[in-house]
């Protein structure tokens, strides 16, 4: 007669152990570390780019990438001297904290202030599995369509910062930005918001500049 | 085409977080072996049941979960307004409270994403 034994324990307990663990890594090296998540073609690469740009000389900087399709972003971070990792992820659809882990001791972290770490193109897994960094931030675009928040609440709900990228592109692209504005408010109350566009730089600033405040305030 | 690999890849790493909780509570109870597991998971937590049923004979083969059946509970979203109190499941394309139309609501349940329970010998 089989007996039953209650567990009640979330699925990815070890993953978000783990994920604590590398924060106090990160916090002992006191660096600042935030994870990038987008679909593929949000314009990750284009808003990481430009933000080491803006933020070199203000800032130390680092980049763990673990999206393969864009290694273009590791190698012009090391190109431009920035300590940078790749992460192989084996077609992993997400990074997962071991990930993240056995990238950490590859960086000299007491060189760096700001972490950026490029998570996979992806909308769906990455929101499932915390890797450890101090910030989520979730880059969306305008030809993604208004309806996004909608189709993919669980990875609105986890991040503490959203770009709006490609706002250059609203006069050609029927995007309702209070109906998007209005299902992330519901999903994510009081969401620090950036309007940019990373090719033309507007609203890049803001960003930058409010990044570079939660490191030094942190 | 890309997106259905992507996704079976993201339920084999929650299928192992499966088998290995319910064998590490298994052991602990001095069980011999695992025959059920029951899950609970809210429409908002990503997963499919197929894919990971899919691959659980996979992990689990050799393991005293080996043959288990996995058991889903599914738990609906579930919104609440915050301006009128009234619940509701909320739409595709809309968060708005139908009964009066207020965008000042929450989510009060469908985020579950966790390992109830396993029945063992």
């Amino acid at each position: 007669m089989p007996t039953r034994i209650p567990v009640v324990e979330k699925i990815l307990s070890a993953n978000d152990r783990m994920a604590e663990r590398n924060q106090n890594t990160l916090d002992q090296a006191d660096v600042f570390a935030i994870n990038i998540m987008a679909s593929p073609g949000a314009g990750k690469t284009s808003v990481i780019l430009k933000t080491l740009e803006t933020l070199q000389g203000r800032l130390r900087l680092g980049v763990v990438e673990g999206d393969l399709a864009s290694s273009i972003d590791a190698e012009k971070a090391a190109a431009a001297g920035l300590p940078a990792v790749q992460i192989n992820t084996g077609g992993e659809c997400h990074l997962d904290a071991a990930m993240l882990s056995d990238a950490l001791p590859a960086l000299p972290l007491s060189e760096i202030d700001l972490l950026l770490v490029e998570n996979v193109g992806n909308l769906v897994c990455p929101a499932n599995f915390q890797i450890g960094t101090h910030l989520n931030v979730l880059i969306a675009s305008i030809p993604e369509g208004d309806d996004k928040p909608y189709k993919y609440p669980g990875m609105y709900r986890d991040v503490q910062a959203l770009i709006i990228n490609k706002i250059d592109l609203l006069p050609y692209v029927p995007f309702n930005m209070e109906y998007f504005r209005r299902g992330v408010e519901v999903l994510n109350p009081g969401l620090v918001t950036f309007a940019v566009s990373a090719k033309t730089g507007e609203g890049m600033a803001a960003w930058t500049d409010w990044l570079v405040e939660r490191v030094k305030t942190k | 085409m890309a997106i259905i690999s992507l996704v079976i890849m993201h339920e084999l790493a929650v299928t192992q977080s499966i088998l290995d909780i319910s064998i590490r509570h298994a052991k602990e109870a001095d069980a011999k072996r695992v025959t059920d597991i029951n899950i609970v998971i809210g429409q908002f937590a990503s997963i499919v049941d197929d894919s990971v049923k899919f691959y659980w004979d996979l992990v689990a083969e050799g393991t005293i979960a080996h043959g288990a059946t996995l058991h889903f509970e599914r738990i609906p979203g579930e919104m609440t307004c915050e301006a009128c109190g009234h619940t509701f499941r909320p739409g595709d394309i809309s968060f708005e409270c139908p009964a009066c139309s207020s965008v000042q609501v929450r989510i009060t349940q469908g985020e579950e994403f966790r390992v109830d329970s396993i029945d063992v010998e």
